[in-house]
């Protein structure tokens, strides 16, 4: 059985990057873990993205890093492989310290990484992108001799791979393979795959987890990446989960099981008051019919979902990021087109509504996920922005031209009534924080007087005051009748305010309940995947 | 003191114009002559002498609307490398209308045939802007092979169907002289295109800065994916800001045969179009120093003939100065990389072909490879 | 027209001419690809085959001897190169604006520093240069024979180079790097491989290669340098690569084609008048636009080309 150390085998010194060593360990006494981390620490800038993490390998098993987004895993992997290097902390390879520079050093040390976005050159044949940057080639490259060699290698683990196949011809799953018959045929004996199965169907997972088996078998060490609980699972051994930068804990997955995984990866401490006051609520006024819809890949991402909120109702939508939340959000701001089913405003069906018309004539409001990327022109000023939605509109337009103190006007009165904290209205927004940032959209969004509200993961990068002015709005917005559709990762800022809720899992709604017959614990269970008990 | 800092960095542009001037001063006393007197002649017969200014006003007519046909469409984070051929091309349907219409009212005649050479112009760039917006096709290759058709086809048509009879060489007759441009300046060359063409870039100045569509065209070059959430559509900026672009530069060609050489000529533009690039790069994008920058290119070419005939240096050190301007300007701006146009070019058009990529914006949804670090 | 079918003389000429028209072209061409195989659009092959044609005549006249010239004006072209490279791959500067900025700068001084190292001569000097011969036995093949073996030195150079570039891009680890550089640098740089070095070895290489092409027109085809002498082959050498799809044979094809076009167009402008030969010298752009548009197959230009590359943070 593995074992599950905590700690390096002393012993370990100097950093010379050592070929891979046999496991150092006195006679008699247990082998030093494959891998282990002490005391990572890394930040960017003001973000502190990895927070004294500590925890470690044994050699063939599989090791799952678990966490929501912006818990630190990629940062760490990438530590790893030798695109970051840490602020302080130690990797030690078979109780051994080393520094890994850059990728090459990293597969020196027989470390590989499969990343989400493939490392893959789509013109270029596999056997060329597996050799891609070999030493030690000579003058002619040996085509045929790898080849051979990578066919060989590929049929022993079982993928059906043509070496002279040119990548962009191969589906994602064969990618995939490409992608990790590159870490085996550099021989690679710790192999990190950072989400490996969110370019997947569900179909194609099992296959992937029976190749994960097969080189645990063959004794490769495998880090995995995911948010995804039931993947972890079914096919890790240990797992480490991470919030915020830490290492909340590190267990082996027989000692633990869902709910207790969820709870250690969403769960917070209540640390604001927030007041909700039950009030009765009008008519439906935003309702889902069995809408299906593809992400931005086309991959299938929201399967017959149905759901209604009523006026006066915050409707909560919880759930692990990339199981659709981003996709609901965006086929009723008009963003992304439907697939199958309706959506009906007010009781009016608005698919063939353009953005504009949404926004404007059916009064729905957008908080959007990614902030960055669209709800805000970073380079504009914060006036600006606060007027994106409404630019082509009287009072900030006529006969095609702006009307500068009318949007700096605008800008002032909505700096002042949400108290933004700015140096000045002409300032680019990019240098906002996040919070403030934040709040210039959803005053954007909120003044308008909309009758449906749809936030997502409005509280996402937000500091504690922040997310309780968020959580003040939505529920101002609720008093005053508006439907909000309110979807967060946060399980505990949803169970504050939300009137129902309801689980996001795989592009479809499950669980839809009151709030008071909810606990976290069910929650947790439907956000893993497994059907309530 | 950071203040002092501050303004000097943002003179960097100057400095590295200075440093050009520098350069080319060894390479005038290399050919033994005083670069004092070869610059002072130089700028003397660009802009201070009557006639000299007034060849200087001629010479900035195509370059600021070549200019402004690269100014805007960067904009939106999309080159426009075709100028050449749509100068050609607007020559060609202006003057086919100052020869073939039947005589009408003098203003109303030019009026005609400026208008048909901007949609000359608008034509040529339309292609171009329909393949990079719906099929995502680099618009920099099409418009620069457009160029060679655009100049060859002309030459051919001067060459044949319109050739002047007689002719030595290939080019058209002369154009009815009630389609004269009038002359701005008495007794010399300038004529009314110089000033049409700051007029359109005074407008264009005030469209960046207070139009709606300056507003938008930055917000489609800047985040095309916040452009879709506020309404925008990606496409059609695309296109309308080529179509607009290719007619400034018609009007460049147009003005050319209206108002200078009165003929159309086989390869009449000495690359106007490419200078028009050059031209908006020094303005940093900006309409406005667009002027500045095609004055003061205009007056470097045509002082180095007064410096010429004055004190004897080749015209052809002019041309290494440029080439130096543009080297050492493009470099000086460099240094913000991030805030600089360049920077900020480059990361526009990667954002515009990024958005183009998402559906409902026709285009493949495929994943691009990108730089992309994972976020931590 | 039909005649020249008929006369082999005339047509061996003619064939012989076009080839000739092609080779300064070819090698620019093939500078070219090797650039923008990197990932870097080289618009200043121009200044680069002009950079050359002065480095060879000055090399030439300097030292007496053709292959002084070759030698230099490989230098000047490799240098155009490593300004390009500074500009475009270091400094981020847009790589449209800097190949721009060479050719303009090339031009002038150039046609400056001529007058002033060649002085009033400069258009009745006699260089030393590359004569053709024929090579034995192959070049007695009626109309191949002296086409293909009866060539200077350079042409046959030019022949090496376009299969000595081929072979190193789909033969050679370092080829194989190029490739992946100009298709996807965020792969080859966590393969191992420095983008930049690439890059700039590439662009410098190609440098050189557009410098022979300039080193032709002076040491094999007029033996003197005269001002603006590249009249526009850089940019057609570029249209080349399009149409080659940016593979080293594919351009040599297609700078064949338009040498071929162009020596057509000129036996028509002093033989056949009626016939406009514009369309002539039109076509081989006309069928890089189809190609592009797909309806002549569909070529791809490197997907990472004219992008400049920053790992993101470290």
């Amino acid at each position: 059985m593995t074992d599950d150390r905590k700690g390096a085998a002393a012993g370990a010194s100097g950093g010379t990057p050592a070929r891979r060593a046999s496991p150092s360990g006195a006679a008699g006494g247990t082998p030093a873990p494959k891998l282990a981390l002490e005391g990572i620490e890394k930040s960017f800038g003001a973000l502190k993205a990895n927070d004294g993490v500590t925890f470690a390998v044994a050699a063939g098993t599989v090791h799952s890093i678990l966490g929501e987004n912006g818990a630190g895993k990629s940062t760490l992997m990438n530590i790893l492989y030798g695109l970051y290097q840490p602020d302080s902390g130690r990797i030690l390879i078979d109780g051994r310290e080393v520094r890994i520079t850059d990728p090459r050093a990293a597969l020196e040390h027989g470390i590989g990484m499969v990343h989400q976005h493939f490392m893959l050159v789509p013109t270029l044949t596999v056997v060329e992108n597996v050799v891609l940057g070999m030493k030690g080639q000579g003058l002619r490259l040996p085509v045929r001799e790898h080849a051979a060699r990578l066919a060989e290698l590929s049929a022993s683990f079982g993928f059906d791979i043509d070496p002279h196949e040119p990548v962009a011809q191969l589906p994602i799953g064969k990618q995939q393979r490409v992608e990790i018959l590159k870490l085996l045929y550099n021989n690679a004996d710790i192999l990190i795959l950072d989400e490996p199965t969110s370019v997947l169907t569900p179909t194609e997972t099992e296959p992937f987890f029976d190749v994960l088996r097969r080189l645990k078998a063959s004794g490769k060490t495998i880090l995995f990446i995911t948010h995804k609980l039931e993947e972890v699972m079914a096919i890790a051994d240990t797992v480490t989960v991470m919030q915020l930068g830490r290492v909340k804990t590190t267990v082996r997955t027989a000692d633990t099981n869902p709910v207790k995984l969820a709870r250690e990866m969403v769960g917070r401490d209540v640390i604001f008051q927030v007041r909700r006051t039950a009030h009765a609520t009008g008519d439906t006024m935003l309702e889902i019919d069995r809408v299906s819809a593809a992400s931005d890949r086309g991959l299938p991402a929201l399967d017959a979902v149905s759901l209604s909120v009523r006026a006066g109702e915050v409707f909560g939508i919880a759930g692990v990021d990339g199981n659709g939340q981003r996709e609901l959000a965006e086929v009723i701001a008009g963003l992304q087109p439907v697939t199958a089913g309706t959506i009906r405003v007010g009781g009016v069906d608005i698919n063939t509504a353009s953005v504009s018309e949404r926004a404007h004539d059916l009064g729905i409001a957008y908080v959007p996920e990614d902030r960055h990327r669209d709800g805000l022109v970073l380079s504009h000023s914060v006036a600006q922005n606060m007027m994106l939605r409404s630019y082509n509109r009287p009072p900030f337009a006529r006969y095609g031209f702006h009307d500068a103190g009318a949007i700096r006007r605008h800008a002032e009165t909505l700096v002042k009534a949400y108290d933004i904290r700015l140096q000045s209205i002409d300032q680019e927004i990019r240098y906002l924080s996040g919070g403030n940032q934040q709040k210039v959209i959803l005053a954007r969004e909120l003044e308008g007087s909309p009758r449906v509200v749809v936030a997502a993961q409005a509280t996402k990068g937000l500091d504690v005051g922040a997310i309780e002015f968020v959580q003040k709005q939505i529920l101002e917005q609720r008093d005053r009748g508006v439907a909000v559709l309110y979807i967060s990762t946060e399980l505990e800022h949803l169970m504050d305010i939300a009137d129902r809720i309801g689980v996001m899992f795989r592009g479809r709604l499950t669980g839809v309940m009151r709030i008071e017959e909810a606990t976290s614990e069910s929650l947790g269970l439907l956000m893993a995947g497994v059907e309530a008990a | 003191m950071a203040q002092v800092v501050r303004l000097l960095f943002a003179l960097k542009s100057v400095w590295a114009v200075l440093a050009a001037l520098v350069c080319g001063s060894f390479l005038i006393m290399l050919a033994g002559s005083d670069p004092i007197a070869a610059y002072t002649a130089l700028f003397h017969g660009a802009f201070v002498d009557y006639w000299g200014f007034a060849a200087t006003l001629v010479k900035t007519c195509p370059l600021l609307l070549a200019g402004l046909a690269v100014v805007l469409p960067l904009r939106a984070g999309l080159f426009n490398i075709g100028g050449e051929g749509q100068i050609y091309i607007g020559a060609l349907f202006a003057t086919i209308v100052a020869l073939y219409v039947p005589e009408l009212p003098g203003p109303i005649h030019i009026a005609l045939a400026s208008i048909a050479g901007a949609i000359g112009g608008a034509l040529w760039a339309l292609l171009p802007a329909i393949l990079k917006a719906y099929q995502r096709i680099n618009e920099i290759i099409v418009t620069l092979l457009m160029n060679f058709v655009a100049l060859h086809f002309v030459s051919f048509v001067v060459s044949g169907p319109m050739m002047e009879e007689g002719a030595p060489y290939p080019y058209s007759p002369e154009i009815p002289l009630g389609l004269f441009l009038p002359h701005i300046l008495p007794r010399t060359d300038a004529h009314l295109g110089v000033v049409i063409a700051v007029v359109f870039a005074l407008i264009l100045y005030v469209v960046f800065r207070r139009g709606v569509a300056g507003y938008t065209l930055s917000t489609v070059g800047e985040n095309p994916h916040a452009a879709r959430y506020a309404g925008m559509s990606v496409e059609r900026h695309i296109i309308v800001s080529f179509l607009v672009a290719g007619a400034f530069a018609g009007l460049a060609g147009t003005f050319e045969v209206l108002g200078h050489r009165y003929r159309l000529f086989h390869a009449f533009s000495q690359g106007y179009g490419y200078d028009g690039i050059v031209v908006a790069f020094l303005a940093n994008l900006n309409p406005l120093f667009a002027i500045v920058s095609a004055l003061f290119l205009a007056g470097l070419r045509s002082g180095a003939n007064v410096m010429q005939r004055a004190v004897g240096v080749q015209v052809t050190v002019v041309e290494a100065i440029q080439g130096l301007v543009i080297i050492f300007v493009a470099i000086s701006l460099a240094f913000r990389y991030r805030a600089g146009a360049v920077g900020q070019f480059l990361a526009r058009r990667a954002a515009v072909e990024a958005a183009l990529d998402k559906p409902g914006g026709d285009g493949a949804a495929l994943d691009k490879p990108g730089a992309g670090g994972a976020a931590p | 027209m039909i005649d020249i079918l008929f006369d082999l003389r005339l047509l061996t000429d003619f064939l012989s001419t076009s080839l000739r028209l092609s080779v300064p072209l070819v090698f620019a061409a093939i500078g070219g690809v090797l650039s923008e195989r990197s990932g870097v659009f080289n618009i200043s092959l121009e200044g680069m085959i002009l950079a050359g044609a002065f480095g060879a005549a000055v090399g030439a006249f300097f030292l007496n001897d053709p292959f002084g010239g070759l030698l230099i004006g490989i230098l000047f072209g490799m240098a155009a190169g490593v300004v390009l490279a500074g500009m475009g791959v270091s400094l981020g500067v847009n790589q449209i604006v800097a190949g721009i900025a060479i050719n303009l700068f090339v031009l002038g001084i150039t046609a400056f520093l001529s007058r002033i190292v060649f002085g009033a001569q400069a258009n009745t000097l006699q260089l030393p240069g590359f004569r053709a011969f024929s090579l034995p036995v192959l070049s007695a093949i009626p109309i191949v024979g002296p086409v293909l073996f009866g060539q200077d030195l350079l042409v046959y150079v030019m022949f090496a180079s376009v299969l000595a570039v081929h072979m190193f891009l789909y033969w050679t680890p370092w080829g194989l790097a190029v490739r992946a550089v100009g298709e996807n640098p965020a792969a080859a740089d966590s393969a191992g491989i420095s983008v930049n070095t690439v890059r700039y070895a590439c662009v410098i290489a190609g440098g050189a290669f557009a410098g022979m092409g300039g080193c032709y027109l002076v040491l094999s085809q007029v033996f003197l340098f005269s001002e603006h002498m590249s009249a526009g082959k850089g940019f057609i050498a570029l249209a080349a690569v399009i149409l080659g799809r940016w593979t080293p044979g594919g351009a040599m094809l297609a700078c064949l084609l338009f040498g071929f076009f162009d020596a057509l167009q000129l036996r028509l402008q002093f033989t056949y008048q009626e016939i406009p030969h514009e369309f002539f010298v039109m076509l081989p752009y006309v069928i890089s636009i189809l190609a592009l548009v797909g309806l002549v197959g569909k070529p791809q230009p490197p997907a990472a080309v004219g992008r400049h590359y920053r790992r993101e943070a470290k």
